[in-house]
């Protein structure tokens, strides 16, 4: 193996990844007076949260009467009661001051008359727990994301915040107590490698939509926080959960927001049939997203699919008109222009339901604590590792995520995650000495995969594991083509094994980033559909046409899926929360989930 | 004593060509800027003859098929793919845009791609943007206020007032209109260039911001300002439709009404 000599830093807490939760933790923290880094494979503003568009929910009630625990029982209900509710509770809660605080860092929301925050409805979002449709999602234009992660950049950057852009995190360092005791990452630029030494280090990878063909996500997003999960031994939960957002660019795949249909949009068939009132008859076009996911794709299978091969949905806003459009939903008007051809203003927009987040993710507490099974304990913490944003799964979205509760849950864990590390690390303690065992292993994969000489190029392999996800894990599931997913799923991660590197350097050498990203989205994949076909119930994105119904005596848990070297995985579970954090808001106990 | 001619290894040389493969119905060649910095050689153009059915219908989609399928040492900076994040920011066609909203069938013949001019080069199409971002922080892009906002709701901004940050708030930082800028390839130096300047206006014309005046004092200088000669390159190839040449003028505006 080649020498690496690595460049040691020793801070109190290190985030990895610059997206909305890891600027809100880096930021936070550095405001606590903690020492911090912040690794992140892009510059900030690059982050995937920049794609957001629709808004961010609180129940402000800006626009009309609203009540946190409103927000609180549709998230519930949302996540088909598999979300914890304790968490939920916080989430929710903690909603209004965390967008309180981002309009007073200058986030440049859209206004109602009377100067408050513009906020607009979005689907699953009710009044008085599922009567009415609630005006909660807090809007700038539909560019929400884009101006909040600028928001929070600015703010680290007032703070002094300390970033390490355009590094690689190759892996966690952990000792042989199982405790994580920094992170080795690679610097693009210059080629030296770096550990990290942190009294935490807190995960902010984002998602792995990047394992499907077909998805919303960035390339960028690669689950590699969950990639270095698993290779520490380590499990993730509810990782069968997957949402295909209902309307991605036909063909394209990029996002266009929900906000369109709370903004008075439509999805029609081929005869031109407002479906969505057959299949959620209150909620419409606004049912949550896993309810118009299975609804369009059940058009399209029975033959009322739009375009030449009717496999595809249409999505009106022309009756909008042109100042609605131009002031509420400029970007989505730009980005249908650019990839469907399509003039907004006049014609509907050609869509289909495309992967866009993982509900599951590193099991966390609400604290942002990573916690595990461990000799009985569902709640075990591990000790230096905490994990935030899509990357976790705290859980909050339980199987199935309501729109804008995303931006939401970046923040608000984001300014739960500093807020722990306040109260738990006394600003500079020294770091234990490490022994050379835990950052050999790093090294010697790293190096492996820099000289990997084999007869699959790292594109090959990637499209194929993308194919299979694409193919058997989609909307709606069987077993039977999930084993066979699973069966070439495997023979891909033995292909791994001769994957093929071209670039042998260590100054931007992409070839590789891009192989140690599929490393990663590999154990995401696995883990996503083995979890899948394991899990035999139907509930909230995860549809099994086998087992059509929810089974709450036996699968009301999570799933906790671990992986050894081999890809061979292991399951157990933890159980749902179902208590409150307070006496101010009760359990809501499972019902029917209808729209 | 001046120096008339470029160092011997700045000049770019000829590269290797691949071709598509036979029966390809839509060919279309693409030159690419290559630059290896660990090998010592001058930078070279690449040409890729691409069958266009075989990938999708922007710049980006073939200079991935070209990483996927023909070449994967080339390194380029790529991540949302439908230009919001601002990093596939190149010169194509030689103007500065985003490879992913540049359709190839808009440019006519050969398809030429380098990295974003006058910026010093990492690998291929990869610049250095540690100065540009730098002074991006430079102009303290942020809210600044003394009066504490209310404690428990937002600060209050009227729709007119926010309607001022349109056309502001949307700069993706992709870089496109700084390096196009021949004033900032001059001065790049001490000239803010479009990019920070479009963003330390955005914060100007922010009702919430109480710090206008020490603002304009910052930029009230030879160089930072006032190298702007309203060429006009920064609007023309702003992929996002800003202008960041306008912003320029109304702060110009702001320090003359000032003084007034």
């Amino acid at each position: 193996m080649a020498a690496y000599p690595l460049i040691e830093h020793k801070y109190d807490v290190v985030v990895v990844g610059a997206g909305g939760a890891g600027l809100r933790a880096t930021f936070g923290m550095a405001a606590e007076g903690l020492t911090t880094a912040c690794i992140t494979k892009v510059f900030p503003t690059r982050s995937h949260t920049v794609a957001a568009q629709g808004g961010m929910s609180a129940a402000l009630g800006n626009m009309g009467p609203d009540d946190w625990r409103w927000h609180m029982y549709d998230t519930i209900k949302g996540s088909d009661w598999l979300g914890d509710q304790d968490a939920i509770e916080y989430m929710c809660r903690e909603a209004i001051p965390a967008v309180i605080e981002l309009e007073h860092y200058g986030v440049p929301f859209s206004r109602t008359e009377d100067g408050r925050i513009y906020q607009r409805p979005f689907g699953g979002m009710t009044t008085n727990y599922g009567e009415g449709i609630a005006q909660r999602t807090c809007a700038a234009a539909d560019r929400t994301g884009h101006a909040i992660l600028h928001t929070l950049y600015q703010q680290s950057l007032k703070h002094n915040a300390e970033f390490m852009i355009e590094y690689f995190a190759v892996d966690l360092v952990m000792d042989d107590e199982g405790v994580c005791r920094g992170v080795i990452a690679w610097n693009l630029e210059d080629g030296s490698l770096h550990i990290f030494r942190a009294h935490q280090v807190l995960l902010a990878t984002g998602g792995y939509g990047r394992a499907y063909f077909s998805c919303t996500s960035a390339h960028t997003c690669t689950g590699d926080g969950n990639g270095m999960i698993l290779r520490a031994g380590l499990p993730l939960q509810d990782m069968e959960f997957t949402q295909f957002h209902p309307t991605g660019i036909y063909g394209a795949g990029c996002l266009i927001t929900e906000g369109v249909r709370g903004e008075g949009g439509y999805l029609t068939n081929a005869k031109g049939e407002r479906f969505m009132e057959r299949y959620a008859p209150n909620a419409k076009d606004l049912a949550s997203r896993d309810v118009v996911s299975r609804s369009m794709t059940i058009e399209i299978r029975e033959g009322r699919g739009v375009g030449k091969d009717a496999d595809h949905i249409h999505l009106h806003l022309e009756h909008l008109g042109p100042e609605v459009i131009d002031e509420r939903l400029p970007g989505i008007a730009e980005s249908a222009a650019i990839f469907a051809g399509v003039d907004v203003t006049r014609e509907p927009i050609p869509v289909l339901p495309t992967v866009h987040y993982n509900m599951g993710g590193i099991p966390t507490n609400y604290h942002g604590e990573v916690v595990t099974l461990r000799n009985g304990d569902p709640d075990s913490v591990v000790p230096g590792l905490m994990s935030i944003g899509e990357a976790a799964c705290v859980s909050v979205h339980g199987a199935n995520r309501l729109g804008s509760n995303s931006l939401l849950d970046l923040v608000v864990f984001g300014r739960a995650a500093a807020k722990r590390c306040a109260a738990t690390i006394k600003p500079g303690m020294p770091h234990p000495t490490l022994s050379s065992n835990a950052t050999d292993r790093v090294l010697s994969r790293f190096d492996g995969l820099r000289h990997a000489n084999g007869s699959e190029p790292t594109a090959k392999l990637r499209l194929s594991m993308q194919k299979i996800m694409q193919e058997c894990a989609a909307v709606f599931r069987t077993g039977e083509v999930m084993e066979d997913g699973i069966k070439r799923l495997r023979e891909v991660k033995a292909a791994f094994e001769h994957v093929k590197v071209s670039d042998r350097s260590l100054t931007w050498n992409t070839d590789l980033v891009e192989t140690l990203e599929l490393d990663n989205l590999l154990g995401n994949a696995i883990t996503s559909i083995e979890a899948a076909a394991n899990r035999k119930e139907s509930r909230g994105a995860h549809a099994r046409e086998d087992y059509p119904d929810r089974d709450d005596e036996n699968w009301m848990k999570h799933t906790l899926t671990w992986i050894d070297d081999k890809g061979n995985v292991r399951f157990d579970y933890r159980p749902v929360h179902m208590y409150t954090l307070s006496n101010e808001c009760q359990v809501v106990p499972p019902k029917k989930r209808t729209y | 004593m001046a120096e008339f001619s470029l160092p011997k290894n700045s000049r770019v040389m000829p590269g290797k060509t691949v071709s598509a493969a036979n029966g390809a119905k839509r060919k279309r060649t693409f030159r690419v800027y290559r630059y290896d910095p660990d090998n010592g050689d001058n930078p070279r153009v690449d040409s890729y003859e691409i069958d266009l059915d075989k990938c999708g219908p922007m710049v980006l989609d073939a200079i991935i098929y070209i990483k996927n399928e023909v070449d994967p040492t080339l390194a380029f900076r790529r991540s949302c793919r439908e230009g919001i994040c601002g990093s596939c920011a190149m010169n194509i066609d030689g103007t500065n845009t985003l490879a992913c909203t540049k359709a190839t069938e808009s440019i006519k013949g050969d398809v030429k791609i380098y990295p974003l001019p006058h910026m010093p080069v990492h690998k291929d199409l990869v610049p250095d943007l540690k100065h540009f971002y730098a002074q991006y922080a430079s102009v303290k892009p942020w809210l600044q206020a003394e009066s504490p906002p209310p404690p428990d709701r937002e600060r209050l901004q009227s729709k007119e007032d926010r309607e001022k940050l349109d056309g502001l708030y949307e700069c993706i930082l992709c870089a496109c209109c700084s390096t196009s800028c021949p004033s900032y390839w001059w001065n790049g130096d001490r000239y803010l260039g479009p990019a920070a300047l479009l963003q330390a206006y955005r914060w100007l014309v922010d009702s919430r911001d109480e710090a206008t005046g020490e603002r304009l004092d910052e930029l009230e200088d030879p160089f930072k300002l006032y190298r702007c000669h309203t060429i006009m390159n920064c609007a023309r190839t702003c992929p996002k439709g800003l202008n960041p040449a306008e912003a320029i003028a109304n702060i110009k505006k702001m320090m003359v009404t000032r003084t007034l």
